[in-house]
């Protein structure tokens, strides 16, 4: 079973150098104990842009779909037997991110 | 035909929760299992008024169940999904024995107690799924449309299914926090009963305590060795003791200090304490449920309320303020100084919690109480109109209004 795992920022700001490495540590548990599938650090919001082509013509709208004071800052896309073992994990790498963790299951 | 309802509803305590957890166990989906136990019992009505109630009343609904739940698979089988009905031919599993039964309600409760859900939606599934408590008797006790109610349930349902919450006891590590999520669970519901909230219920919803006293006593039953399961069954049995002084015949909440405790019901009394005296033999610290037992077994064993061990009580108080430093123990903790060190001590400590407490109609009830005693009645009558106004408990509003009135 495959949980997206989401990073919500609440500030804007990259990590720090100390919760970068400590992202680096838990990533490699992850992949060490078999639950990596794929993760990876976004943009800001304000580097997005929208686009619409259900009208047959391509719209192009700059910023995000949805604005907000938090926003998804990067994810993990991880595997995991059941819920419990995802929110183990996921309450592991809220740590070492220092940020707050939505996780949901893939259909 | 009554011998025949009675034994239905006395299945129906008993066997329920066995039922739904040997099923969801089997199929791996609750509502299968739900749907399959509810027809089982249904059946029951019909059949057992025909042939006579079955030797072993909850193998029969187990086999009942498990019957309508293939029926039901095979009929959406049809429609799509076909290697299912490969998978329930050959799992015909010979009946478990008794503790690995046992093991499967334990299952179903940390189940629907999970963290993942809303705590409303883990009362719910808790009193629906283990309990056995239709959705209008759900509905009702938490004061919302039934419709609402059955969405509640439908959506806990679906997460579980979908973020695949495990059917599963957690494991050692994990255990502590989860059982502690259980009996908050438990805790809620039995509070809902004790102090019933809303303008147009009784005070006191002896439904639901005694639901949460038997859920109470079964998770003690499955889980014998942990101490705040003990605790809170111990406290839940001290409270419910005084459940029928605690209100008078006219509908006024009658406080400790008034109550006749001739009329206390002496076997609950004698249960909880026992239950209390085992835990402090264990010589393990204790957790907040069983410091809270304890210190209604030091009310409880009081003849009189001048009886009162008050430096025990504070000393208690002072325990569970250590472990759990929220206001309301603290606010707790004031009134019990109020007897050892007088209302002015105590008032003094109550004020301090005003910025976290302000919204609490006990904190304004509390102050209301220890400005009276002191003389104070224009400050005593404000403490008591805002307590009034935020009190939710119609014999709690009858007292306090009766108080305010009586001031001078």
């Amino acid at each position: 079973m495959q949980y997206m795992v989401s990073v919500i920022f609440d500030k804007a700001g990259m990590a720090t150098p100390d919760e970068q490495a400590a992202i680096d540590v838990f990533n490699d548990r992850l992949v060490a104990e078999g639950h990596w599938v794929f993760a990876g650090g976004l943009g800001a919001p304000t580097t997005a842009t929208v686009i619409d082509n259900r009208g047959g013509e391509a719209m192009f709208t700059d910023g995000p779909f949805l604005e907000s004071k938090e926003f998804l800052g990067g994810f993990w896309i991880i595997e995991a037997a059941d819920l419990d073992v995802a929110l183990k994990l996921a309450a592991e790498g809220s740590k070492a991110c220092n940020r707050k963790i939505e996780v949901r299951p893939f259909r | 035909m009554i011998d025949v309802r009675e034994a239905v509803t006395q299945a129906h305590h008993e066997e329920w929760a066995r039922v739904v957890a040997a099923l969801t166990r089997r199929f791996g989906d609750l509502d299968i299992a739900e749907e399959a136990a509810g027809e089982a019992f249904a059946t029951a009505v019909q059949r057992w008024s025909a042939d006579g109630v079955p030797p072993n009343p909850g193998a029969w609904l187990t086999t009942t169940a498990t019957r309508r739940a293939i029926d039901r698979i095979r009929r959406e089988n049809k429609r799509d999904d076909k290697h299912r009905e490969a998978q329930l031919l050959y799992d015909d599993d010979p009946p478990e024995p008794l503790g690995a039964i046992d093991d499967e309600r334990l299952r179903l409760i940390f189940t629907c107690c999970h963290p993942a859900l809303a705590m409303e939606a883990r009362v719910a599934l808790t009193l629906r799924m283990v309990a056995g408590l239709t959705m209008p008797e759900i509905a009702r006790a938490f004061l919302v449309q039934e419709s609402t109610m059955g969405q509640r349930i439908t959506r806990a349902k679906a997460k579980i299914k979908a973020a695949r919450i495990p059917y599963r006891v957690p494991s050692g590590e994990d255990l502590p926090a989860r059982v502690s999520g259980v009996l908050a669970v438990l805790c809620l519901v039995f509070n809902e009963g004790y102090l019933a909230t809303g303008p147009d219920t009784d005070p006191v919803r002896h439904d639901l305590t005694a639901e949460a006293i038997r859920l109470t006593r079964l998770i003690r039953a499955l889980m014998p060795q942990d101490g705040e399961v003990a605790g809170l069954l111990a406290l839940m049995l001290l409270t419910e003791a005084r459940r029928t002084a605690r209100v008078s015949g006219s509908g006024e909440l009658v406080t400790l200090d008034e109550q006749d405790r001739g009329a206390w019901d002496a076997a609950l009394i004698a249960e909880g304490h026992r239950l209390v005296r085992g835990r402090l033999a264990s010589g393990v610290a204790p957790g907040r449920y069983q410091i809270l037992a304890a210190i209604n077994a030091v009310h409880t064993s009081a003849p009189d309320v001048r009886d009162t061990d008050w430096s025990q009580v504070v000393a208690l108080y002072d325990q569970l303020v250590h472990l759990d430093p929220s206001p309301i123990i603290a606010l707790n903790r004031a009134i019990a100084v109020a007897e050892l060190d007088g209302p002015e001590v105590a008032l003094a400590a109550v004020d301090r919690l005003d910025d976290k407490l302000a919204g609490y109609h006990a904190y304004h009830a509390t102050r209301a109480d220890l400005l009276r005693r002191l003389g104070r009645s224009q400050n005593a009558r404000a403490a008591y109109d805002k307590a009034i106004e935020l009190a939710g408990n119609t014999a709690e509003t009858a007292y306090l209004t009766r108080r305010r009135d009586q001031l001078r």
